[in-house]
C-alpha cells in the first residue's frame, strides 16, 4: 500500500526511478533501428535468449552482467552468423538461437530447483532492487552503446535504408550489422534486470514506433524516441508506486497508453482535416 | 564484346558514333588506353542460376550508354555485377584497369529504382542526398560546413533547393529521381550506374531527367541506364547496348533499333519506322 506521498524519499526508488529513465531512453535509442530494419522480434528473442545466460550465472554464482553479457554476445553472434548464411531468415535464426538459450534456462532451473526468487526477477524484472553498483553499470553499458551507436550511426542509416547501395559505396554491411546486434544484446542485458525477459521487448519497440508517428526525419527520430522511452520509464515508475502495480508492468503500459493517445489523436485529427 | 554480337560499331576505334552528343568518338576514346569499365566475358546471377552469360562491355570516360532488354533480361543483375554486389561466377569486372569488389569502386555513383526504396523509412530530402558521403568505413567522419554547402548547391542544381526538409515521400517522382541523383553525385563519381531512371515518371519529369544527365555527362562524367522506353532512348541516348541474358547488339540507336535485333532481344515482332529523322518502335498487334 501507499506508505507515503513522496515516493524519493527512498532510496530504493530513486536508483529505480533513474534506472527506468536510463534503459528508457537507451531502449529508446537503439530501438529505433531495431525498428526501421523490422527486427523487432530480435530484442524479444534475445532477451529469452539472455535468460539462460541469467539462470546459468546463478547456478555457477557468477555476476549477472559477466555470465548474461557473454551469453547474450554469444546469442547475439550465432544469431547473425545463421542470418547472414542466407539459407534461413533472420527470424528463423532468432527463432533457432534464443528459444534454445531460453530451454536452457528452464533445464537448469528444473534441475536446481532453487533460486525462485531471482528467476523471477529475470523474467519480470526487479527494478526496485537496483543497487547503486548496478545504476552504475547500466550507466556505463548506456554510455558504451550510445557512443557505440553514435560512432557507427552514418553506416547503420545507410545500411538500414539502401543495403544494397550501401554495400555498393564500401560500408561493410556485415560488420555494421554484427556491431549492432552485439549493441542490441548489450542493451537488452543492462534492461532484463530492469524490465525482465518478457516485457524488455515492449521498451525497444514503442517509443520509437510513437516517435516514427510524431517525425518525419532520421536525425529527431534518435532524440525524440528516447526522451519518449525515459519519460514513460519515470512516468511509469510513479504510477507503479501509486497504483501499487509492478514497475516494468507499468512502464510498458504507459508506453502503450501513450501509443493509443497518438494513435487515436493522429486518426481523428485526420478525420477532421479530411 | 562477344562474337555473335551484331557488329555496330566499334567504340574504342571510333567506327561509328559513340560520343554522348553525336559527334564521331566518345571523349577522348582515342586518348584512353584503358576502358573505364571493363566488362569480360562475365557470367553472372543468383543462386537459381546465372542470369547473365558471357557478357562484354566496355564502357569509356565520358560515355552514355542506355542498356535495354527484357524483363529478367539481366539488366539490374548486370548493374550489380559492376557494382560488385554480385560477384561474378566467370569472367572479370575491372574498374579504372583494377578488379571490381563491393566497396572497391571509388568514384561511382548508383541510383536504384525508385520502387525499390522504402517510402516509409523516416527521412528527409537532406538526409537522403547526404549519404552520398558515407562512403568506405569512415567511422569518424564529420558532415563540414564544406560538405552543406555542396549539398545546398546540388540541390538547387537539381532543382530542389527549400525541399530539404521534406520527407522522400512528399516529393514527385521526378524530384525523388532527382533527390537520389543528388546522392549519386555528391560523391564527385566519374560513372554513374542507374536502374531505369525513368520508370513511372510523366513525359515532363522524364524530360527533366535526360536533360540533367546530359548536363553532367557534359562535364565528363560516364553514365549507364537501364532503361524499359526504346523510344525515349532512341530520341535521347546516344549508344545502345540490347541485352537479354547476353549482348544481342550494341551501338547507335538507329543502328541498333530494327527489327532482327529487336525481335532476338524481346523474342517478339515489333515494328521499326522513322518519322521525322526520329527512330519509332511499337509493338506489332496480332492482327497484323
Amino acid at each position: 500500500m501507499i506508505s507515503s506521498f513522496n515516493p524519493l524519499q527512498y532510496e530504493f526508488f530513486r536508483h529505480g526511478l533513474l534506472a527506468a529513465i536510463l534503459v528508457g531512453a537507451l531502449c529508446g535509442f537503439v530501438g529505433v533501428y531495431v525498428v526501421l530494419r523490422r527486427m523487432s522480434y530480435i530484442g524479444h528473442g534475445l532477451a529469452h535468449a539472455i535468460f539462460g545466460g541469467a539462470v546459468l550465472s546463478l547456478a555457477i554464482n557468477i555476476n549477472f552482467f559477466i555470465g548474461a553479457g557473454i551469453w547474450a554476445l554469444m546469442a547475439a553472434a550465432l544469431v547473425h552468423l545463421i542470418a547472414h548464411r542466407r539459407l534461413v531468415g533472420a527470424d528463423a535464426a532468432i527463432g533457432v538461437v534464443t528459444t534454445s538459450s531460453f530451454a536452457i534456462g528452464v533445464a537448469i532451473v528444473s534441475t536446481y530447483r532453487r533460486f525462485t526468487r531471482n528467476i523471477e526477477a529475470a523474467l519480470f524484472g526487479n527494478i526496485l532492487g537496483i543497487t547503486q553498483s548496478d545504476l552504475w553499470i547500466i550507466a556505463a553499458i548506456a554510455l558504451l552503446v550510445f557512443l557505440g551507436i553514435i560512432i557507427i550511426r552514418r553506416q547503420l542509416l545507410f545500411s538500414t535504408f539502401d543495403p544494397e547501395v550501401a554495400s555498393a559505396y564500401g560500408i561493410s554491411t556485415g560488420w555494421t550489422d554484427f556491431v549492432f546486434i552485439l549493441l542490441l544484446a548489450i542493451t537488452v542485458l543492462a534492461s532484463t534486470q530492469i524490465l525482465g525477459v518478457t516485457l524488455v521487448a515492449a521498451a525497444i519497440v514503442i517509443p520509437p514506433v510513437i516517435a516514427r508517428y510524431l517525425t518525419r526525419s532520421f536525425h529527431t527520430l534518435l532524440i525524440v524516441s528516447p526522451i519518449i522511452g525515459a519519460l514513460c520509464g519515470a512516468v511509469g515508475m510513479f504510477l507503479s508506486y501509486y497504483l501499487d502495480i509492478s514497475s516494468a508492468a507499468t512502464i510498458v503500459l504507459t508506453a502503450a497508453a501513450l501509443f493509443l493517445v497518438v494513435e487515436v489523436g493522429l486518426t481523428l485529427r485526420k478525420a477532421f482535416t479530411a | 564484346m562477344s562474337p555473335d554480337h551484331h557488329h555496330v560499331t566499334d567504340p574504342h576505334t571510333g567506327r561509328g558514333s559513340l560520343h554522348p552528343h553525336g559527334s564521331m568518338e566518345p571523349h577522348g576514346a582515342q586518348l584512353q588506353e584503358v576502358p573505364l569499365l571493363e566488362i569480360d566475358h562475365v557470367t553472372s546471377g543468383y543462386e537459381t542460376g546465372p542470369v547473365i552469360q558471357d557478357v562484354s562491355i566496355k564502357i569509356w570516360r565520358g560515355q552514355f550508354v542506355a542498356v535495354v532488354g527484357p524483363n529478367g533480361g539481366g539488366k539490374t543483375t548486370l548493374l550489380r555485377t559492376i557494382l560488385g554486389t554480385i560477384r561474378p561466377t566467370g569472367g572479370k569486372v575491372a574498374l579504372r584497369g583494377q578488379p571490381v569488389t563491393a566497396g572497391s569502386l571509388g568514384r561511382i555513383g548508383f541510383v536504384p529504382q525508385l520502387e525499390t526504396i522504402d517510402w516509409n523509412f523516416p527521412i528527409t530530402v537532406e538526409e537522403v542526398i547526404l549519404m552520398g558521403l558515407y562512403r568506405k568505413n569512415h567511422w569518424l567522419k564529420r558532415i563540414t560546413k564544406e560538405d552543406r554547402v555542396r549539398l545546398h548547391e546540388m540541390m538547387e542544381r537539381l532543382n530542389l533547393a527549400g525541399l530539404g526538409k521534406r520527407h522522400i515521400r512528399e516529393l514527385s517522382g521526378g524530384q525523388q529521381q532527382a533527390a537520389f541523383l543528388g546522392r549519386a553525385l555528391l560523391g564527385e563519381p566519374d560513372l554513374i550506374l542507374l536502374d531505369e531512371p525513368t520508370a513511372g515518371l510523366d513525359i515532363r519529369s522524364r524530360d527533366n531527367v535526360v536533360h540533367f544527365l546530359h548536363e553532367i555527362n557534359h562535364q565528363g562524367v560516364a553514365i549507364i541506364l537501364t532503361a524499359h522506353d526504346l523510344n525515349w532512348v532512341a530520341a535521347h541516348l546516344p549508344w545502345v547496348i540490347c541485352l537479354n541474358r547476353r549482348v544481342i547488339a550494341e551501338g547507335r540507336p538507329p543502328q541498333v533499333f530494327n527489327s532482327e535485333v529487336l525481335r532476338e532481344t524481346y523474342r517478339g515482332e515489333m515494328v521499326v519506322f522513322q518519322h521525322e529523322g526520329m527512330i519509332m518502335v511499337g509493338e506489332r498487334p496480332h492482327s497484323l
